[in-house]
């Protein structure tokens, strides 16, 4: 058969397995971007020892655990403590003097993954003074990762590169002081997690979660179709009050997005914005 | 030989060696995008795109997702981000993990633009002292595109070339100061 044509076979089955999972479990994967998706499910065939997105998809109907792990292929995301440690500076140096004349700050990080961000946060608010008033909803779709997330443990041989990111970010203590270290790993300490409530939420499916004060969505929309983005970016306008902060990944933006103009640009660099009043 | 639709291009240590020799050297009206994975520290600037963008008259710019690439342009892939084609030839940026220890990572450059431009495909690997892209070079020459090599004596590290050519029997080995002449004439080619 022609290269291209297996392709095609390819790719069709592949909407079927997606068209399966949402009809199956309600995870709707339909708007993703192809070459992601793909490159994701083509690991769990090859680990599996399955022959085809077909093949996957029988499984993943009648196996539930089996669909776990395909969830969770599709629904990791790497990060780490200060990714993009400018951003972090930044967000001292532009964001924090407006958030300090808020009596209650309400922060949403969407697509929180594993946590590592949203710990960040947590500290970089804690030095500001800020974050005894603050109340921090860290979401995702996997049930799993949100577990991990709250757990707050990490691998210990990840907390140099941890360290090195904070000391860049402009971090005020000695990183030490947020992690005790066990055996091979460090748990953060359990006073940043008080003020953080971890919960389920599905961007693609579900609705507006309300009066944000600040909403992080970092190198999440990236794996979205341009609709999907459009679709996500304004329940992220709905869910800030007026003068919100809205920040994304590095690499993203609300440029040609259907909400550019309903914000304004706090750093162009740091894609840090503003929701206009 | 199928005109060249796309050019894809990895290299690692030496590599902004290399490609000041032959980014600058490319025609003005070169007919084809060049994407570009080059290794380099997760929170460095992207500095190769600001020298090559001075050194050459084609426009050299860092890639952003949902990017449509077009002909003469050279599109290089951001610090901590994997470059990838979508079918359709629409390029996505991805956090995954590192592949080869690399993030960007030449392997999935080159693997998805092998299935999005197959056959009217060309894909470059430069000086390095990895093997990462020759496991993309393999699917690129699977899917009916060309592969270029650099030939090792001529690369300031010669592991990545080496490791690409043991893998790619098809490859093409050219030394360094041929690759820019060798694109300026075969890009210009129309199908035949």
């Amino acid at each position: 058969m022609k290269k291209e044509k297996i392709l095609d076979n390819e790719y069709l089955e592949m909407d079927l397995l997606l068209e399966g999972i949402y009809r199956k479990y309600g995870f709707d994967f339909r708007e993703y971007s192809g070459v992601h998706l793909k490159r994701r499910l083509s690991h769990r065939l090859s680990v599996s020892g399955l022959k085809s997105f077909t093949q996957i998809l029988h499984r993943v109907i009648y196996d539930e655990e089996f669909f776990k792990l395909v969830l969770l292929d599709l629904s990791i995301n790497v990060t780490e403590m200060y990714r993009d440690p400018a951003f972090y500076l930044t967000l001292r140096e532009k964001v924090v003097p407006y958030l300090s004349t808020y009596p209650f700050i309400k922060v949403w990080h969407a697509g929180c993954s594993a946590g590592q961000e949203v710990y960040s946060d947590a500290i970089l608010l804690e030095e500001e003074g800020l974050l005894g008033r603050t109340q921090i909803y860290a979401t995702d779709f996997n049930e799993r990762i949100l577990k991990e997330a709250g757990e707050g443990i990490y691998p210990i041989e990840n907390i140099k590169a941890y360290t090195e990111n904070y000391q860049k970010a402009g971090g005020k203590a000695s990183f030490a002081d947020y992690y005790s270290a066990n055996y091979d790993s460090a748990i953060i300490k359990p006073a940043l997690r008080e003020h953080i409530l971890f919960s389920f939420h599905n961007l693609v499916t579900d609705g507006v979660f309300g009066e944000m004060n600040m909403i992080f969505c970092r190198n999440v929309m990236i794996y979205f179709n341009k609709e999907l983005q459009n679709r996500v970016l304004k329940l992220f306008h709905e869910s800030l009050v007026p003068g919100g902060f809205l920040c994304l990944g590095s690499k993203e933006s609300l440029k040609f997005s259907e909400v550019e103009d309903r914000f304004e640009i706090v750093s162009a660099a740091q894609k840090i914005y503003r929701k206009k009043r | 030989m199928k005109k060249i639709r796309a050019v894809v291009i990895g290299t690692s240590a030496g590599g902004l060696n290399a490609l000041s020799r032959i980014i600058p050297e490319l025609d003005k009206d070169f007919p084809a995008p060049l994407i570009l994975v080059q290794h380099m520290s997760p929170d460095g600037s992207n500095y190769t795109v600001s020298l090559l963008d001075r050194q050459s008259e084609l426009t050299v710019k860092e890639a952003d997702e949902k990017e449509i690439p077009k002909a003469g342009t050279i599109y290089v892939a951001p610090p901590n981000y994997h470059l990838l084609v979508e079918r359709d030839g629409t390029l996505e940026l991805s956090v995954d993990p590192r592949i080869n220890y690399s993030r960007p990572s030449i392997d999935v450059l080159f693997e998805t633009a092998a299935e999005a431009w197959g056959e009217e495909l060309l894909g470059i690997v430069l000086t390095g002292a990895n093997s990462d892209g020759s496991k993309g070079a393999e699917k690129i020459l699977a899917m009916g595109g060309r592969v270029l090599v650099q030939a090792p004596e001529t690369a300031d590290a010669a592991a990545m070339p080496e490791a690409a050519i043991k893998r790619c029997k098809k490859a093409e080995v050219i030394p360094l100061e041929e690759i820019a002449l060798w694109l300026n004439i075969n890009c210009k080619k129309r199908n035949i």
